[in-house]
């Protein structure tokens, strides 16, 4: 089996989630497999970030070079692609960073690429086998992915979460290693989100809305059930993309974490860059008239209906109380 | 400038239920209705501005088969310029270094100086752009939400995580992948179709692209579906029965417990 080696992703000194979120992932290709942290950066903070990922991994590798300084993917790809083995199994998340880097890294090394990982049933013979989703969830498929000569494996966010395992190495440092990293893309500024007239990430109750909405003119039947609720809206992506909202009321991973204590997803169909957006275990209410909806399986409610009807009813019934 | 956008037909999943066939090798395609990538439409709309601003022209290429010609004409009707049909058998069965393999042969026999794709299409993959760039050793920006074209090299703006936005220059030419909301993509309506209908749409195969057989099709491809399932439904959610008036009832009643009513 080929070195497997997983990227870990830190900012102002703390890790990501993924960063051990990959650990387990590797662990699942082979139980036995030696996992390596690929800690790149520069500064102050990479000391502190390859000693947290030394009591989990079995080797960290530490790649300091100011030009890492901002993960930039195509100066990360290269400086990957100069220190790793050829044959290398290279572990990235599939957020806005793994899906900028994987796929031409995956050119570079000469090697196979699968996105968006939510299984791993293991290996046979030179090839793994994994699961996928395809159509934002609403069906999944098994893949193989021909590891012999290498491979860039994007994983699902939050699917396999750290669970306390522990092997622990020694880190080296590889700097020397990273030879040329001039790039033709160049890394400004990141420019903060603005904030908008609510702040949902505070709301206790959170009625959401997706694309199930269909028409702009529809929109207010929402804000008038969440007002008799006393509620805050949110939306899905979709809405927000067709102006029918501000981007401050987004939910998901490109737009606000919330942490209600109810969540009402009202035509949502449940991809995981809108879920990932809702933490601390909400009570979740989904309407759909999809029952195949991969929204009904996360939530704990689910009511089949359009909800274009429901939700004037509803909100009649909550005014009558 | 010359702008190529790579388009994709898909199903359209605001208008089907996608549901697998009896053998769980595909999904259910009879009565299937398809539309172009919705990230897609977003590509063709913004090279269609620059072109406005800037000058030059839109060419929209796909790997496909006869009726994925109907997605050109489409982007046509948008206001595409040229279309280029990617069709052979040879293609069949590609995976995303397959298909990245053969957009690239297409790329080589024009002159562009900006190359756009969609963040991703239904396989969820976002694979095709970062491939076709590091093939041709042309910078790569992915989930773009902004550009502003200057002399060489332009500025982009990424969507990152929290609705953050990461600011970059980058040389031309190279491969940008488009997120959704970067603008509002113009709206088609039947006579902007009629008006491309008799339009010529070149078909290119390997051949004419020079690429190698070898490098694609099924059995170039490392990554290969072996089938179709449905998720495991877990717990799932408690599914409210009954009448209108008996979920509503129910649903308050939970929705009280929960805290869910002030
Ligand atoms: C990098 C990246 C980041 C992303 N970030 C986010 C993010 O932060 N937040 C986010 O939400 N998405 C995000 N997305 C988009 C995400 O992948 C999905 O496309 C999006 O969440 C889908 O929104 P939706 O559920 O409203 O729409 P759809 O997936 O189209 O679902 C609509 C649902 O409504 C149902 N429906 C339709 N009509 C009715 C009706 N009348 N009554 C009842 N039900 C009805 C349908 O059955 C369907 O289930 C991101 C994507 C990418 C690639
Ligand atoms: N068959 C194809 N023909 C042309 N472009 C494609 C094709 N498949 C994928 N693409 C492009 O690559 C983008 C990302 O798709 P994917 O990598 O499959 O998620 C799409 O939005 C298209 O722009």
């Amino acid at each position: 089996m080929a070195e497997i080696f997983a990227y870990i992703k830190h900012a102002d000194g703390v890790a990501d989630d993924s960063a051990l979120e990959l650990f387990v992932a590797a662990k699942k290709i082979a139980a036995d497999a030696t996992v390596t942290a690929v800690v790149t950066g520069s500064g102050a903070d990479m000391d502190k970030i390859c000693t947290e990922m030394a009591a989990v991994y079995n080797a960290v590798w530490k790649i300091d070079n100011a030009a890492l300084a901002y993960p930039n993917a195509e100066v990360v790809r290269k400086a990957l692609v100069n220190t790793l083995p050829a044959d290398s199994i290279v572990l990235l998340p599939h957020d806005t960073f793994g899906m900028d880097l994987g796929p031409g890294l995956s050119i570079k090394m000469d090697s196979s690429f699968a996105a968006d990982i939510v299984g791993i049933e293991g290996t046979d013979g030179g090839a793994l086998k994994v699961i996928r989703q395809e159509f934002s969830g609403q069906v999944s498929t098994h893949v193989t992915c021909d590891i012999a000569a290498g491979a860039v494996l994007n994983i699902r966010p939050g699917v396999f979460q750290y669970d306390d395992s522990k092997a622990g190495g020694d880190v080296a440092d590889k700097s020397g290693d990273a030879g040329d990293l001039s790039v033709k893309r160049t890394f400004l500024e990141v420019v903060e989100a603005e904030a908008g007239d609510v702040d949902i990430t505070k709301s206790e109750v959170l009625v959401s809305v997706g694309r199930g909405i269909e028409d702009e003119d529809n929109v207010e039947i929402v804000f008038d059930l969440a007002e008799a609720m006393g509620a805050d809206v949110s939306c899905s992506r979709p809405i927000v993309d067709a102006k029918w909202m501000e981007k401050s009321r987004q939910v998901g991973t490109s737009g606000q974490t919330v942490k209600p204590k109810v969540y009402m997803a009202m035509g949502i169909s449940g991809s995981f860059q809108h879920m990932g957006g809702i933490k601390g275990n909400p009570f979740i209410v989904a309407v759909n008239k999809n029952t195949k909806a991969p929204i009904f399986q996360v939530a704990d409610v689910g009511i089949e209906a359009d909800i274009l009807e429901f939700i004037p009813e509803l909100q009649e019934a909550i005014e009558g109380l | 400038m010359e702008i190529l956008v790579c388009v994709k037909r898909v199903p359209d999943t605001s208008e089907n239920e996608i549901e697998i066939n009896s053998d769980g090798n595909d999904i259910e395609r009879d009565d299937l209705v398809y539309s172009v990538n919705e990230w897609d439409n977003y590509a063709v709309e913004e090279a269609i501005q620059i072109v406005d601003k800037v000058g030059g022209s839109v060419t929209v290429v796909t790997v496909g088969d006869d009726e994925s010609e109907e997605v050109l004409r489409r982007e046509m009707a948008m206001g595409a310029n040229n279309g280029l049909l990617l069709t052979d058998d040879a293609f069949e069965g590609s995976d995303g270094k397959g298909i990245a393999t053969i957009l690239k042969g297409a790329v080589e026999k024009g002159n562009y100086d900006l190359i756009m794709t969609g963040a991703q299409a239904d396989e969820g993959a976002a694979q095709v752009g970062g491939m076709l760039a590091a093939m041709m050793d042309y910078p790569y920006a992915s989930l773009v939400n902004l550009i502003e074209a200057g002399d060489g090299k332009l500025k982009v703006g990424r969507e990152i995580e929290g609705g953050n936005q990461e600011m970059n220059e980058i040389e031309l030419p190279c491969v940008l992948s488009i997120q959704t909301g970067i603008n509002e993509p113009r709206y088609v309506g039947i006579r902007g179709i009629r008006k491309v209908a008799s339009v010529e749409i070149p078909e290119l195969g390997a051949g004419d692209l020079g690429v190698d057989a070898a490098a694609i099709g099924e059995d170039a491809a490392k990554v290969k579906r072996v089938d179709y399932f449905m998720p495991d439904m877990g717990e799932g959610a408690e599914m409210l029965e009954g009448s209108t008036e008996e979920i509503i009832a129910k649903l308050i009643e939970y929705l009280k417990a929960k805290g869910g009513l002030k």
